[in-house]
């Protein structure tokens, strides 16, 4: 009995040496600066006359007065308001995009040798990808502001009007159109890879059935990379929701992009502009719940009606 | 426990020793036997680190080390966080403006008896602005920013205007020019650099922070300041000037194709002309900026910065004396001139030596640092308070709209809500504050 049972509690602790690794690089790089950050958030700095000279300044506990100052905020929901706008053409027009070149690129599967113009093709949509997101937004900044901007040159001499691409509604539409420029590719090749792995035989039946191209890509194509839909959805929805770069990147260019367009930026301005790491901190916890909630959200409701159609069929 | 002679011996000498090496520690050049004073410094001037080295091979005890920074307001948050961690630097650059803030954040250490007579060196309204108007110093100030009114002298004359010597000379100016050439500017009013705007609201006698005893009081909406925000109001409002932000390509491309005539700027324009508007060296000129009242000639400074020492430091007087030869020792001054490019604030460096000549994008105005050296006497003293990057960042929000919305009320507006959120601030963190 004994033996038997000392020579069971190797294996069974096994598991568990095997996961020490990745438990304690998730505790120290994950677990505990989160937990640090939301220690953070209920506190506050307090300070006394002045504030100058030393001591007088402390760090006290404030309950729950950075987030009630945060939800509050109407700034901050604002900001939000915005990035929703902002996201309700980013990934529709992103995914749709992705979705469609990733079809054409798996048109005709006859022939299945690759023709040196598809792989071109696949390379030049996902090139963008590879362009920091800094440096995609200064590209286009300099095609939107209209002294310097071709397009308006060539609108102005053909007598058209010159739209304020940084203004208005078009500030949303051209913030979106970096991030649609830059994600379309990452996205397509997701979809594209999961079209690849659906097998030939599928094809051949729906062709032997009478099937079109276009039905081929309607009734088949389309549900069998549903997952992949989900997916990129779910990567868009939160990237969306971390929007940062792209209008930082604008904002000094234009009058209408205020530091705190984006919730994120809030929470730069208050930490690294005013200094307030307090009010930083726990808006970034409610970013991240909201965050949280949405994606997780999104999955579940995909995965329940997946798993309804599955019993269904 | 018993306490033994040999054991008594034992815990003198090393209290003796260990107070011993405090003492070198202290670093007075001239202690043979411990090592060299080592300092690492902050910052951002460009050449920094060689000005540094004429430095570390005249002197073996004090050894400096300078680390390449960013500007700005990040780098504040950056000693603040430094600080806080026990980690900060022996030595820091920072604006002129951050000092209230990194005194109130406990980093930078009072230097009053190290510098001594330092003081006399710089003019009155910059050495008030490192000492916040008490008896304490909390750094020596190294450049300085007198602002000035840069102008296109050829493309005046085409248009025969003449340089305006008054703010309403300015306005007409501008005005005239619109008349004559419908599509281009005499200036923009921009919104996202906050220095110009509180530098033109010093020049009008403004004061935004001021302390009376344990209190401060905010003078972000003085009646100074609604002059000046009124003042570009109503000229972006009637489409006298342009209301896009300076340093985008946009700008440059006006600055450097003649679209916009005139800057008003500091100092260091030249440096900044000469990248953006490359074609147009030798057809500048600079000139004092437009008074209020012609006469008590008067300007506002827009950017400078200060060396400071911080509590941290293990050497606080070698970390002074070095500060002390940085910014008042000719060598050091010309080298500053010569490697950065930056405007010594000492009065004796602001003529001659490295600045006899003019810059070369000025090459057509020899006098230039003649003239620069009269303008900065006249420099108004400035107001900064604990949190000016508040102040800065809803300047750039709420100004950026009036620009946007081209009225003269929405100039005012934003000049209120700057206040507000300014007293806001102060009043939540605990700060007293007046009135």
């Amino acid at each position: 009995m004994t033996r038997r049972g000392g020579a069971s509690a190797g294996p069974r602790r096994a598991p568990y040496v095997f996961l020490l690794p990745g438990l304690a690089l998730f505790a120290l790089f994950f677990a505990l600066p989160i937990g640090y950050a939301v220690f953070l958030s209920f506190r506050r700095v307090e300070v006394e006359g002045l504030g100058l000279g030393s001591g007088a300044r402390e760090e006290v506990w404030a309950g729950l007065a950075n987030y009630t100052a945060a939800l509050g905020d109407s700034e901050l929901l604002a900001g939000a308001l915005r990035v929703l706008g902002y996201g309700a053409i980013v990934v529709p027009a992103m995914l749709g995009a992705a979705l469609l070149f990733a079809l054409m690129l798996d048109a005709d599967r006859r022939g299945r040798r690759e023709t040196w113009l598809r792989g071109f093709s696949r390379l030049a949509i996902f090139l963008p990808y590879a362009v920091p997101g800094v440096i995609a937004a200064l590209l286009w900044g300099f095609l939107y502001l209209p002294d310097v901007s071709p397009f308006h040159h060539a609108l102005g001499a053909a007598g058209l009007p010159e739209p304020d691409l940084l203004d208005g509604g078009p500030l949303y539409v051209a913030l979106a159109n970096i991030a649609v420029w830059g994600g379309t590719g990452f996205n397509m090749i997701v979809i594209y890879t999961s079209l690849r792995a659906v097998p030939t035989e599928v094809y051949e039946a729906a062709r032997l059935d009478g099937c079109s191209q276009w039905q081929i890509a309607l009734r088949i194509k389309i549900p069998m990379v549903v997952p992949s839909l989900v997916l990129t959805f779910f990567f868009s929805l939160i990237a969306t929701l971390q929007v940062f770069s792209e209008p930082t990147t604008l904002k000094p260019l234009t009058n209408s992009v205020p530091t705190t367009w984006s919730p994120l930026m809030k929470v730069y301005q208050d930490a690294f502009v005013k200094g307030d790491i307090h009010s930083a901190a726990a808006t970034a916890v409610v970013i991240a719940a909201v965050t949280l909630v949405l994606s997780f959200g999104f999955l579940k409701a995909a995965n329940s009606r997946t798993k309804q159609q599955g019993a269904t069929r | 426990m018993q306490s033994t002679p040999l054991r008594r011996l034992a815990a003198a000498s090393l209290a003796a020793a260990l107070s011993a090496a405090a003492l070198t520690g202290c670093g007075s050049s001239g202690d043979s036997g411990s090592g060299p004073a080592e300092l690492t410094y902050w910052a951002w001037a460009p050449g920094m680190d060689k000005v540094a080295e004429l430095w570390n091979k005249e002197n073996p005890d004090i050894q400096v080390t300078v680390k390449k920074q960013a500007s700005g307001d990040d780098l504040v948050t950056k000693i603040l966080t430094a600080a806080k961690a026990g980690e900060a630097p022996d030595l820091v650059q920072a604006e002129y403006q951050a000092l209230p803030t990194l005194v109130s954040g406990d980093v930078l250490a009072d230097i009053s008896d190290e510098v001594k007579d330092a003081g006399k060196a710089f003019p009155a309204g910059v050495w008030q602005q490192v000492t916040l108007g008490s008896d304490a110093v909390y750094a020596l100030p190294q450049d300085s920013g007198p602002m000035m009114f840069y102008y296109r002298e050829d493309l005046f004359e085409q248009y025969g205007l003449e340089v305006p010597g008054t703010w309403q000379e300015f306005a007409d100016t501008a005005r005239e020019l619109k008349k004559q050439a419908p599509d281009k500017a005499l200036t923009t009013f921009s919104s996202n650099d906050s220095g110009l705007f509180a530098g033109l609201a010093q020049q009008a006698g403004a004061k935004w922070w001021t302390t009376s005893g344990e209190q401060w009081k905010v003078g972000i909406d003085d009646a100074a300041t609604r002059k000046v925000a009124d003042f570009w109001g109503g000229l972006v409002e009637e489409g006298a000037i342009d209301n896009q932000p300076m340093y985008t390509p946009a700008w440059n491309k006006a600055m450097n194709t003649g679209e916009q005539l005139a800057w008003v700027s500091a100092v260091w324009a030249p440096g900044t002309l000469t990248t953006a508007a490359p074609d147009t060296k030798g057809k500048w000129a600079m000139a004092p900026l437009p008074q209020w009242d012609a006469s008590k000639e008067r300007t506002g400074s827009w950017g400078g910065s200060t060396t400071g020492v911080s509590r941290d430091c293990d050497h606080p007087e070698a970390a002074a004396e070095f500060a002390t030869w940085l910014n008042t020792d000719p060598e050091a001054l010309a080298a500053l001139v010569k490697e950065g490019g930056i405007y010594p604030a000492a009065t004796a460096a602001q003529t001659g030596g490295a600045l006899a000549e003019p810059p070369a994008f000025f090459a057509n105005q020899p006098d230039f640092y003649t003239e620069a050296a009269e303008i900065a006497k006249t420099t108004a003293p400035a107001a900064w308070g604990p949190n000016v990057n508040v102040a800065y960042g809803t300047f750039k929000d709420e100004f950026g709209k009036a620009a946007k919305s081209k009225k003269a009320e929405a100039f005012a507006t934003a000049l209120e809500s700057m206040h507000r959120a300014t007293v806001a601030d102060l009043t939540k963190q605990g700060f007293g504050v007046a009135g």
